[in-house]
């Protein structure tokens, strides 16, 4: 199958694929960074997560509408305030959605898969009524659109270029977050043990709401990056959830370098193939050794070694 | 002694209801319905078994589902596909969307598919195989709980897409359409309806038995225990693995036998009742009758696909929201499901009415102990 290009060419190709690779990357560490603070750290299965991101989405779409029809003259910098709502929407509603179902099944987590499916069917079903059931995408800024030539046969666009310095932003941020504040301290506290962490005086509550409302942030984040390479419908969400579950699963639920390496692999083996195969052939052998390689080593790639 | 004295009644009211009630009572295009939500039910039956029981959640049982309606619809497809009927075709003799996709030879796991006994086999033998090396690679690594969960969802997945991308091969998108006979056999007609209501029907009845023959056994204790305290089982000797490989092999077997009986009372067979979504929405048939519940399973099967199918004819909008909320409330309020609010609040009235003593027997308890966790 090479020998109909030429070195350069060869090289040319997956340089090329690789950029692509990096931009599924990031949309892939996007999502499973907020799955993965939620999965990991609280053991809830979050099938609604994909909900959450397409939240994200229509709220970056508003905010481009009301930019482009009412402030034209602030509309290139629309984006960063369109983020910023987009973690506000979707955090408000994970911490409502904790406090209403979420709460009262921490000792189930098989359950809050059933539960939290049904919130995403719920949830398709309300974006459909009120924002229609089509596809809106958003009309980007005149600096993202382009891309910028590095040799004759290379060139990356702006635009994935963009996303992908968002999530390296994004990740660093969780990262300092978690490990080095005092609120991502008391996080994992309570994730180890519960009971001691409320008995020296943590709000495990609180703690609990906090991250579940900042997972599904993230999650808004991440549909609001979407807009940029892709349009958003009200199902949208559900063709992501399988993708980022495995991600999460393969890199080691509770490590956030297992994520940022599960993405990363995933998303290089699926593009590289993508190029010599076709599209859904590519995600089957993905997929199937993604899976295999579970079968081999259950706990993912990173995890710490604990005595159960 | 394979049903208590309660269980044999619910059986019989069961067996009266599908076998003799329903038939009495709706017209053919109602029944036939009714006899495609009972090929779902084989699903959920089996999720009561594996779920319920062994404590194991698989989101994938419409995969097995799907390879035994695949495997039938394969040798009907063949059968259709005889050299008269295809002869328009540019080589007859091959399925219709093989030709549409220039191939022009049978693919060699067709060929099976020629023989009717074969075929029978295949249906149980493909899904059970496949539930033999999933379980086997996963319970042998102690692999449980979510995560479980998500790789069979995972594999769920890669089968849809292996499906919708062989488009030559096993039909695509659109599925295995345009069946017509089973050996020389017209399916079509409304009394072959009729007859593949009963048999299916008496079959489900048999899957029921098995189900409460191995609930019964020391087999189904031993699956039981090892929900509820898992090591404890393991520290007194059993080999934990082998009886979750065999409940999940048998929960697929089950399932395909639905998924075969569904290719024959619908006609068809396509990936959109293998994926994900279908395979989530046979676990909350399961969850609805109740996940203890072997007979609530067909009970929940019924219910939901009644009201999925009367409310999405009337307000297609509002079936969303009502399944979710009902996913929803199941989890959150009634955790064993119809089963379960019978137990608890119409049990006991039933038997105070029965028995002409005033006292209340002291109902309110769930059955078996707490769900699965």
């Amino acid at each position: 199958m090479f020998a109909d290009y030429s070195l350069a060419e060869l090289g040319s190709i997956f340089v090329m694929q690789g950029f692509s690779g990096l931009i599924l990357f990031s949309v892939y560490l996007l999502m499973a960074l907020g799955l993965a603070i939620i999965f990991g750290q609280m053991g809830v299965i979050n099938m609604a997560h994909g909900e959450f991101m397409i939240l994200g989405a229509y709220v970056t779409y508003f905010t481009s509408q009301f930019f482009l029809n009412y402030l034209p003259p602030l509309f290139p910098g629309y984006f960063f305030l369109a983020m910023i709502l987009a973690f506000i929407a979707s955090g408000v509603l994970g911490m409502f959605i904790e406090w209403v179902m979420i709460r009262h099944l921490y000792k189930r987590p098989l359950d809050t898969l059933l539960a939290t499916w049904g919130l995403s069917l719920i949830l398709q079903q309300l974006y459909r009524s009120f924002f229609g059931a089509r596809e809106v995408g958003v009309e980007l800024p005149e600096w993202m659109m382009g891309s910028v030539a590095i040799t004759d046969t290379i060139e990356v666009q702006i635009n994935g270029l963009f996303v992908i310095s968002l999530t390296l932003a994004i990740t660093v941020a969780v990262a300092l977050l978690m490990f080095k504040s005092r609120w991502g301290k008391q996080v994992r506290a309570v994730v180890q043990n519960r009971i001691m962490a409320g008995a020296v005086g943590i709000n495990t509550e609180k703690v609990d709401r906090y991250t579940f409302a900042l997972g599904c942030g993230i999650a808004g984040v991440a549909g609001s990056a979407f807009t940029m390479i892709g349009s958003t419908g009200p199902t949208a969400g559900q063709l992501y959830i399988v993708d980022t579950f495995l991600v999460v699963v393969f890199g080691g639920a509770a490590s956030l370098l297992g994520t940022i390496a599960s993405a990363f692999s995933i998303s290089q083996a699926q593009s590289t193939l993508e190029f010599f195969l076709s599209g859904s052939m590519a995600k089957v052998l993905t997929l199937l050794s993604v899976v295999g390689i579970l079968m081999l080593r259950p706990q993912g790639l990173f995890t710490l070694k604990v005595r159960r | 002694m394979i049903l208590s004295r309660k269980e044999l009644i619910g059986l019989t009211i069961l067996s009266l209801l599908i076998l003799a009630v329903l038939p009495l009572a709706l017209d053919t295009f109602r029944l036939n319905l009714v006899g495609k939500y009972l090929t779902y039910a084989f699903v959920a039956l089996g999720l009561v078994m594996c779920w319920g029981y062994g404590g194991i959640l698989s989101l994938g049982q419409g995969i097995f589902f799907g390879l035994g309606g695949y495997c039938m619809a394969m040798y009907l497809k063949l059968e259709a596909s005889s050299v008269e009927n295809t002869k328009i075709q540019s080589t007859p003799g091959i399925p219709d969307f093989m030709d549409w996709n220039q191939i022009t030879e049978l693919p060699f796991f067709w060929e099976p598919f020629h023989s009717l006994p074969l075929t029978l086999i295949l249906v149980i033998a493909v899904p059970v195989f496949f539930a033999f090396i999933i379980g086997f690679a996963m319970f042998t690594r102690r692999v449980g709980g979510t995560y479980f969960a998500i790789i069979t969802q995972a594999i769920a997945a890669i089968l849809t897409i292996l499906i919708v991308g062989q488009q030559g091969y096993i039909g695509g998108i659109n599925g295995i359409t345009d069946l017509r006979t089973l050996h020389g056999w017209d399916i079509r007609t409304d009394d072959a309806k009729l007859i593949l209501y009963f048999v299916n029907a008496l079959l489900l009845i048999g899957c029921l038995l098995i189900a409460f023959f191995v609930k019964h056994s020391k087999l189904g204790r031993i699956l039981v225990a090892m929900r509820d305290k898992e090591d404890r089982v393991r520290f007194s000797g059993y080999n934990v693995s082998s009886f979750k490989i065999f409940v999940f092999c048998l929960a697929a077997g089950i399932s395909a036998v639905g998924g075969a009986m569904f290719a024959l009372q619908v006609g068809f067979m396509s990936p959109s009742f293998v994926g994900i979504v279908p395979s989530i929405e046979m676990v909350i048939y399961a969850a609805v009758g109740g996940r203890l519940s072997i007979l609530g399973a067909v009970y929940g099967t019924l219910l939901v696909n009644w009201a999925k199918t009367s409310f999405s004819e009337s307000f297609p909008e509002l079936w969303l929201l009502g399944l979710g909320g009902l996913f929803i409330a199941v989890v959150l309020a009634f955790p064993n499901g119809l089963a379960g609010i019978y137990t608890s609040y119409v049990e006991p009235y039933v038997k105070r009415l029965l028995s002409k003593k005033t006292e209340i027997i002291p109902g309110g308890t769930l059955p078996q102990g707490s769900p699965a966790e």
